[in-house]
């Protein structure tokens, strides 16, 4: 029996310009529902980008069973709400959810969901981008593996590292 | 202060948290690693590589060097692998 961690639907100002709700919770999301509440009564968007990230069944070609996702409650909301703030001010956003779940994960379930909605499809793609790439660094969340040789922590790659510091205004 | 640790830091450490009172000389992030390295086996496996541990102080990421005065909470894992 699984339920929210925590849920924390917070709308930045101006309410009805920039919807931004950030969830962590054990529960599977509904991508076609978590698009639709985002433009559900809205005209001004022309487009929403969505990026799910979804366990892998192997990595560096060994097969993986399982992956364990633990978080710091609290910090991780915060953090991901720093970065979906900065992406609305810099981009023309006209919506943002982020949904990272926390748990344990078979191969093929889901693990995160990243949506921007805008007037364009520009500050939308570039926004989805930004975010995921900020989230893969930044967030505190820790993958654990479980494979045919055992059960260890995933390892930070720097290519995400680099990935994320593309971003960095000079 | 409160202390938290995550993923192998805390099982290193062998708690998710705990309270601590570290002396007044102990000032900055690093000073405080070298201090709970100080405290026990566990501590000093979880902190062996200081550099590869990262700290966030009241939910926010800090460096190395930052003050831990006047900190509520305190948190120690290592890089995060999230998304």
């Amino acid at each position: 029996m699984s339920s929210p961690v925590t849920t924390s639907p917070v709308t930045t100002s101006p309410a009805t310009t920039c919807p931004v709700t950030i969830r962590i919770q054990q529960d599977d999301f509904d991508i076609a529902r978590e698009i639709a509440a985002l433009t559900r009564s809205r005209t001004d968007i022309g487009a929403v980008v969505s990026f799910s990230g979804i366990c892998r069944g192997d990595e560096d070609s060994a097969k993986i069973a399982a992956l364990t996702l633990e978080h710091y409650p609290g910090m991780a909301e915060e953090e991901i709400r720093r970065h979906a703030d900065e992406a609305v001010s810099r981009w023309p956003l006209n919506g943002v959810t982020v949904i990272h779940r926390v748990g344990r994960f078979m191969p093929g379930q889901n693990i995160v969901l990243v949506l921007t909605a805008s007037q364009h499809r520009q500050a939308a793609f570039q926004a989805a981008e930004f975010l995921m790439d900020y989230l893969k660094t930044n967030a505190p969340f820790w993958k654990k593996e479980e494979s045919a040789t055992g059960t260890g922590w995933v390892e930070a790659h720097a290519r995400d590292d680099e990935a994320a510091a593309r971003w960095t205004r000079s | 202060m409160k202390v938290k640790y995550f993923a192998w830091v805390r099982e290193r450490v062998g708690k998710a948290e705990e309270t601590i009172e570290p002396p007044a000389t102990v000032r900055t992030v690093e000073e405080l690693i070298a201090w709970l390295s100080g405290q026990s086996e566990a501590y000093a496996y979880a902190f062996e590589k200081p550099k590869v541990i990262r700290a966030a102080i009241d939910h926010a990421h800090v460096r190395p060097d930052a003050a831990i005065a006047g900190a509520r909470e305190i948190a120690f894992f290592p890089p995060m692998t999230g998304g």
